[in-house]
């Protein structure tokens, strides 16, 4: 398990921003976004991590952030890629052509957040409608209750009170 | 219903573009396909989903951290207590809670049985969609009751439990709930050789699922299968051995695998993972301890900042929840690695190149359930 991180560190000095061992099977790594794909072609390739379990978008205040959840089935340890986003104009190389798996999570990634996956086999929308506008899991899109009913209409309205 | 443009660039000669669903009786749930046929062959297969998005992450970004249970219900409305415990896993190790001996033993046992149920459900859909049409639903639908029936003395809810709880569970077992289980999964034991028997001899089911939709294990692994898919297909991994959560180290049991990855493998697999189910119910609860079923925790739910990747087993394959907490009363992040999600997205992969009946064999023996897919 610690193998894994100095090896990762040795390899990849000055890009591996920090590194945490939560508990035994679950490391998180944070990585420069301009080397992303030499990383996971490192970690999939030289460590076997096969299984791309999923891809996380997270909005913090000052940056965006994709989180890649990776697995080996041989070492069974699960491997957490924190990629920092700058907040304007957030991009990132896709990884499809290294795991499959990630083209539905990164379309949905995506859409959700508004961070733009370049060169991604099929940019279209997944959950939502084509015209569907904004980006609903960024903090600055708030859910608004909307009463259900028409609030000029008098009859539905005496049905609530 | 969202409004979907399909737009097609080019379409072959002699091809031809049909659409299937979103209401449709073989997809399962609101799953729109459009296929491009060649004869009656498959050329290329796109599902399009998200009819049932409700926006689950968002909503559960404001809600707190107890009142996220009753939502989980509704993502696999076939196996919601997997939902309940893969979020309630998640909070108790991001607030570092170790729950009660006997909990642990309940949970366990309720999520096995709702294994079976799910698994019954699962063969019922599957042998509708290839050719055994309501008989085998009739059938495996009739054993599923009685483990609904189960859970209904437990909590009051047929589908929607909402039993596992931050902590431990809702209340203790109901009184007589373990002869009645075991009652049950004994008639179950007995009525799955049979439905064995039924399918796995069927002339029509053989021809229909045997070398049909075959996953190769390096395809499966990189398309990001989990679950009976991924065991089908011949690999050996299972949540609860690889990464292990509750208790499941304590029990005798298999890992069930196939090597030809076809929709029979798929359903060999279900049948054989409820005999395996049967057996840990019956280990469970031989050796349910005494004891509180709730531990302490704070009145108010609060954790401390931090993140955590919490994953469990479900019916379906890999359940996962990533919560992200600030230190405030709800969640800052929550998202949901959901395993149908990521099934229905080697489809087209599986698929294509084959007929067009077969594109509904296949997809039932990926058993996709769309609370999950859309979430």
């Amino acid at each position: 398990m610690s193998e894994i991180l100095s090896s990762l560190t040795k390899k990849f000095p000055d890009s591996i921003t920090s590194t945490k061992v939560q508990r035994k099977t679950r490391l998180w790594v944070t990585v420069k976004f301009d080397v992303l794909i030499d990383v996971c072609k490192y970690l999939k390739n030289e460590q076997d991590f096969n299984h791309l379990s999923s891809v996380v978008g997270v909005d913090y205040k000052d940056k965006f952030e994709v989180v890649y959840h990776l697995w080996s089935y041989s070492k069974k340890i699960q491997l957490s890629l924190k990629v920092p986003l700058e907040k304007k104009n957030p991009k990132v190389k896709t990884v499809t052509k290294i795991w499959r798996s990630a083209n539905w999570h990164e379309r949905e990634t995506a859409e959700l957040f508004g961070i733009i996956f370049e060169e991604h086999p099929y940019p279209k929308h997944l959950l939502l409608a084509d015209d569907f506008e904004g980006y609903p899991l960024r903090k600055d899109f708030k859910l608004v209750e909307k009463p259900w009913y028409d609030k000029n209409d008098a009859s539905e309205k005496q049905k609530t009170d | 219903m969202p409004l979907r443009k399909f737009e097609y660039e080019e379409i072959g000669e002699g091809r031809l573009v049909i659409n299937l669903g979103p209401q449709h009786p073989s997809t399962h749930g609101v799953l729109r396909l459009i296929a491009e046929l060649d004869g009656e062959r498959v050329k290329k297969v796109l599902p399009i989903i998200g009819y049932l998005h409700r926006g689950f992450e968002k909503i559960a970004e404001y809600r707190n951290y107890p009142m996220i249970v009753p939502l989980t219900d509704r993502l696999d409305y076939l196996s919601a207590m997997s939902n309940n415990m893969v979020y309630c896993q998640a909070i108790e190790e991001l607030m570092s809670i170790k729950i009660s001996e006997r909990a642990e033993y309940i949970r366990v046992i309720v999520l096995e049985l709702q294994r079976i149920a799910s698994h019954l459900a699962s063969v019922g859909f599957f042998g509708n969609d290839v050719g055994i049409t309501f008989t085998a639903m009739m059938y495996t639908f009739r054993e599923r009751e009685l483990i609904i029936n189960l859970f209904e003395t437990l909590s009051g809810a047929r589908l929607t439990y909402n039993y596992i709880r931050i902590g431990g569970l809702r209340e203790d077992l109901p009184p007589g709930f373990e002869n009645n289980a075991l009652r049950s999964i004994d008639i179950i034991e007995k009525k799955v050789d049979e439905y064995e028997e039924f399918f796995s001899e069927n002339e029509i089911f053989l021809r229909r699922t045997q070398g049909i939709g075959v996953l190769k294990l390096k395809d499966a692994i990189n398309l990001g299968a989990t679950g009976p898919v991924l065991r089908g297909s011949g690999l050996k991994s299972d949540v609860r051995v690889t990464d292990p959560y509750t208790i499941y180290d304590r029990f005798d049991w298999d890992i069930i695998t196939e090597k030809k990855g076809d929709c029979f493998a798929r359903y060999n697999i279900w049948i054989n993972e409820i005999r395996q189910s049967i057996s840990i119910v019956r280990q469970a609860l031989k050796g349910l301890p005494k004891g509180e079923i709730n531990v302490k925790i704070p009145r108010v739910i609060k954790p401390e900042s931090g993140e955590v990747y919490s994953k469990i087993e479900s019916p379906r394959g890999e359940l996962a929840m990533n919560v992200i907490s600030d230190g405030t009363l709800k969640p800052y992040r929550l998202k949901i690695r959901s395993p149908a999600f990521c099934n229905l997205s080697l489809l087209p992969t599986i698929a294509e190149e084959g007929l067009i009946a077969d594109l509904i064999a296949t997809l039932g023996s990926i058993d996709p359930v769309f609370g999950e897919v859309d979430r």
